[in-house]
C-alpha cells in the first residue's frame, strides 16, 4: 500500500500551468455533445463581434451612397440598394440593433421578472393573488398585439422598443421564477435561516435568490432569440428603429419590399441575417438550458419543447 | 367537475377585468393632451373644459372605466376618430377574414404536426425523424414574415409569377376567396406545426415506454392499434394545452401576415389604426383579441379536465 502511494506522489507531477486546458476541454465537450449548440454559439459570437466592431468591419457607413442597385459582385458582395447604400455594411450595422435590443431587453425583463416573481412568492397572500391576476391579464394578449399597442402610446424609438418588449417579456418569465422561488422556500435551510433570526432581506438575498439564479439564467438565454425575432417583426411593420439607421426587419420592409422584384438581394440578405440570428440564439439557448438544468442532464439529449 | 368549471370561470373573470382595464388605459398613456389636439384639429367643442366634460374625461379614471365597460357590455365600442364609422361595424367586417386565416393556420398546424410527430416518434432516429426534426428547427427559426417574403419572391425570380394582391370578397367568388387564404394560412401555421410536431414526438416517446403500452404489445395487438389507440390518446393531452398557447401565437402572427398579403383582417386594421392613432379602434381590436384568447384558455382548461380523467379537481 505504502509503495503505491509513493509512486503517485504529488510533487513529481508537473504543476498545472493554468486553467486554460480545462476550459478548452470543457468547450470541446460542449461541441461534441451539442453540435447544434456549438454552431449557435459561433453565430452568436460572430453577431457580437459584428455589432461591437461594426465601423471597422463594414467597408462603408450605413447611409453612405456608393452605387445604385448593383447586384452582388466583387466590390459590393451583397449588392447595393435603391439609395446606393452597400447592403453588407448595412447588415453589419444592423447587427448592432439586434444585439443591443436583444441583450438590453433581456436584462431589463429579467430584472423586472425576478423582482416580481420573488416578491410574489416570498410575500404571498393577497399581494401574490393580485400580482398573479395582473400577470394573467398581460399574458392573455398576443405578444405582437400588446407591443404594437404600447408603442402606439409610447411612440417609436430604440428606448421605447426596449421598454415595451421588456414589460411584455417580464410577465411570462416572472411566473416561472415565482414557481422556482416557491419551491426553494420549501427547503429546510430557509426555515433554519429564519429561525436564526435572519431578516427578510437576508433570507431573500442570501438564500432564495442564489437558488433561483439557474432558472433566471436559463430563461434569459432562451428569451434572447424571441426578443430578436420580435424586434425584427416590429421594425418590419415600421414601429422599430426609425430610418436611416438600418435594422434587419426595417431593411425587409419599405424599399426592400418595393424593389425586391428588381433587386431580390435587397430582401434576401436581411432575411438571411434575421433567420441566422434567431437560429443561432435559439440553438445556443437550448443547449445551454440542457447543460445548466440538472433535471435534463444525462437525459440523452431528449428534446423538450 | 361542476365545481371545477365554476372555479375556473371565477378565476377567468378577474383576469378578463384586468385585461379590459389594460385595454382601456393603454391609449391614455399617450404623451400630450388628446383633448387639446381634438379641439385644435377637429373643433369638436367650444373650449377645453366643455369638451372634457362632454367626453367624460373630467371624471376619475375608475368611473370612466366603469362607464366604458358598461357601454362595451351593451355593445357600444365607440366610433372611429378617422372614418366616423362605428367600431363594431368595422370589426364585424374584419373579424371573419382573421378567423378564416387563423382557422386555416391551426388546421395546417394540426394536420402536419400530429401525424409527422407520431411517425417521427415511432421510428425514432430514423430518416424521417431526422428530417422532421431538422425541418422543425428551420420552421421555428425563420420568422413568418421572412418565410412569406421568400415565398412571394422566389417564384417571382424563377418564373416571373407573383401571387395576386387584390382581395376577393366571398360573395363575388367563393372559391377564389378561400384559395387566397391557402398560402398565408400555411405560412402562418408552419411554426405552430413545428412546435406541435416536437411535442407530439416527445410525449409519444415517453408514453411508448410505459407499462400499459408494453402490456398492449404483449397482448399481440398490431402496431397501429398500440400506437394510435393506446399511446397517442395519452400523448396528445399536453398537445391540447400547447395548441391553446398557439392560438395566441397565431393571433399575433396574423397581424404581420395580413399586412404582407394585403388581407383586410383585424391585424391589418390594427396596424392602420396605430399609424393613424385611432384609439377607439385600437381598443376595440384589443378587446376582441383578448376576449378570444381568454375564452380559448378557458376552453383548453375545461377540455383538459374532460380528456384526462386522472385529473380530479
Amino acid at each position: 500500500m505504502a509503495s503505491t502511494v509513493q509512486t503517485l506522489s504529488i510533487p513529481e507531477a508537473p504543476p498545472r500551468p493554468s486553467s486554460r486546458p480545462r476550459s478548452l476541454a470543457r468547450t470541446l465537450r460542449f461541441c461534441r455533445q451539442k453540435p447544434l449548440g456549438a454552431i449557435g454559439a459561433v453565430i452568436v459570437l460572430a453577431l457580437i463581434v459584428m455589432a461591437v466592431f461594426a465601423d471597422r468591419i463594414a467597408p462603408y457607413t450605413y447611409d453612405e451612397s456608393v452605387a445604385r442597385m448593383k447586384p452582388p459582385g466583387v466590390k459590393y458582395w451583397m449588392g447595393t440598394d435603391n439609395l446606393g447604400r452597400d447592403i453588407w455594411s448595412r447588415v453589419v450595422f444592423g447587427a448592432r440593433i439586434s444585439v443591443t435590443v436583444g441583450f438590453s431587453t433581456v436584462l431589463l425583463a429579467t430584472v423586472l421578472a425576478t423582482i416580481i416573481g420573488v416578491s410574489s412568492a416570498y410575500l404571498g397572500g393577497a399581494y401574490d393573488i393580485v400580482v398573479q391576476r395582473v400577470v394573467d391579464a398581460w399574458m392573455s394578449f398576443p405578444a405582437l398585439v400588446i407591443v404594437l399597442s404600447m408603442l402606439a402610446a409610447l411612440g417609436p424609438g430604440l428606448l421605447n422598443l426596449i421598454l415595451a418588449l421588456s414589460i411584455l417579456g417580464a410577465a411570462g418569465t416572472s411566473r416561472v421564477i415565482r414557481g422556482a422561488a416557491l419551491s426553494t422556500m420549501q427547503n429546510p435551510y430557509v426555515e433554519a435561516a429564519r429561525a436564526l433570526g435572519a431578516g427578510h432581506a437576508r433570507v431573500i438575498l442570501r438564500h432564495v435568490l442564489p437558488n433561483v439564479m439557474a432558472t433566471v439564467i436559463i430563461l434569459a438565454t432562451v428569451g434572447l432569440g424571441t426578443v430578436i425575432l420580435a424586434e425584427s417583426a416590429l421594425s418590419f411593420l415600421g414601429f422599430g428603429i426609425p430610418p436611416p439607421y438600418p435594422s434587419w426587419g426595417g431593411m425587409l420592409s419599405g424599399s426592400g419590399r418595393t424593389f425586391m422584384y428588381h433587386a431580390p438581394w435587397m430582401a434576401l440578405w436581411p432575411a438571411t441575417a434575421i433567420s441566422l440570428a434567431v437560429f443561432g440564439f435559439n440553438m445556443f439557448g437550448d443547449a445551454l438550458r440542457d447543460l445548466l438544468d440538472p433535471r435534463l442532464r444525462g437525459g440523452g439529449g431528449r428534446p423538450v419543447s | 367537475m361542476p365545481t371545477y368549471v365554476l372555479r375556473r370561470l371565477l378565476i377567468a373573470i378577474p383576469s378578463l377585468l384586468i385585461a379590459t382595464f389594460i385595454v382601456f388605459t393603454l391609449p391614455r398613456l399617450i404623451p400630450g393632451d388628446v383633448v387639446q389636439l381634438m379641439l385644435e384639429e377637429k373643433a369638436y367643442g367650444k373650449d377645453l373644459e366643455e369638451l372634457r366634460a362632454k367626453l367624460g374625461l373630467d371624471r376619475p379614471i375608475l368611473v370612466q372605466y366603469a362607464a366604458w365597460l358598461g357601454a362595451v357590455g351593451r355593445g357600444h365600442l365607440g366610433e372611429s376618430l378617422w372614418t366616423r364609422q362605428p367600431v363594431l361595424t368595422e370589426l364585424g367586417r374584419r373579424l371573419p377574414v382573421t378567423l378564416t386565416l387563423g382557422a386555416l393556420a391551426i388546421a395546417v398546424a394540426i394536420a402536419i404536426g400530429v401525424p409527422v410527430g407520431v411517425i417521427a416518434g415511432v421510428r425514432q432516429d430514423g430518416a424521417l425523424d431526422f428530417f422532421a426534426r431538422s425541418a422543425a428547427i428551420l420552421g421555428l427559426s425563420i420568422p413568418a414574415f421572412v418565410k412569406a417574403i421568400v415565398v412571394i419572391l422566389l417564384p417571382a425570380i424563377w418564373w416571373g409569377w407573383t401571387p395576386m394582391i387584390r382581395f376577393v370578397e366571398f360573395s363575388k367568388d367563393p372559391a377564389m376567396h378561400l384559395l387566397q387564404f391557402v398560402l398565408p394560412g400555411t405560412i402562418l401555421g408552419i411554426a405552430s406545426a413545428a412546435a406541435i410536431m416536437r411535442l407530439t414526438r416527445g410525449m409519444l416517446l415517453e408514453v411508448l415506454r410505459q407499462d400499459y403500452v408494453r402490456t398492449a404489445w404483449a397482448k399481440g395487438l398490431r402496431e397501429r392499434v398500440v400506437v394510435l389507440k393506446h399511446a397517442l390518446k395519452n400523448a396528445l393531452i399536453p398537445v391540447v394545452t400547447v395548441l391553446g398557447l398557439q392560438v395566441a401565437q397565431i393571433a399575433g402572427g396574423a397581424v404581420i401576415i395580413e399586412v404582407i398579403f394585403s388581407l383586410p383582417g383585424m391585424g391589418q386594421l390594427l396596424v392602420e389604426s396605430i399609424i393613424q392613432r385611432d384609439y377607439p379602434v385600437i381598443q376595440g381590436i384589443n378587446l376582441v383579441i383578448v376576449g378570444m384568447i381568454v375564452a380559448t384558455n378557458l376552453a383548453v382548461d375545461l377540455l383538459y379536465a374532460v380528456m384526462d380523467p386522472r385529473i380530479r379537481y
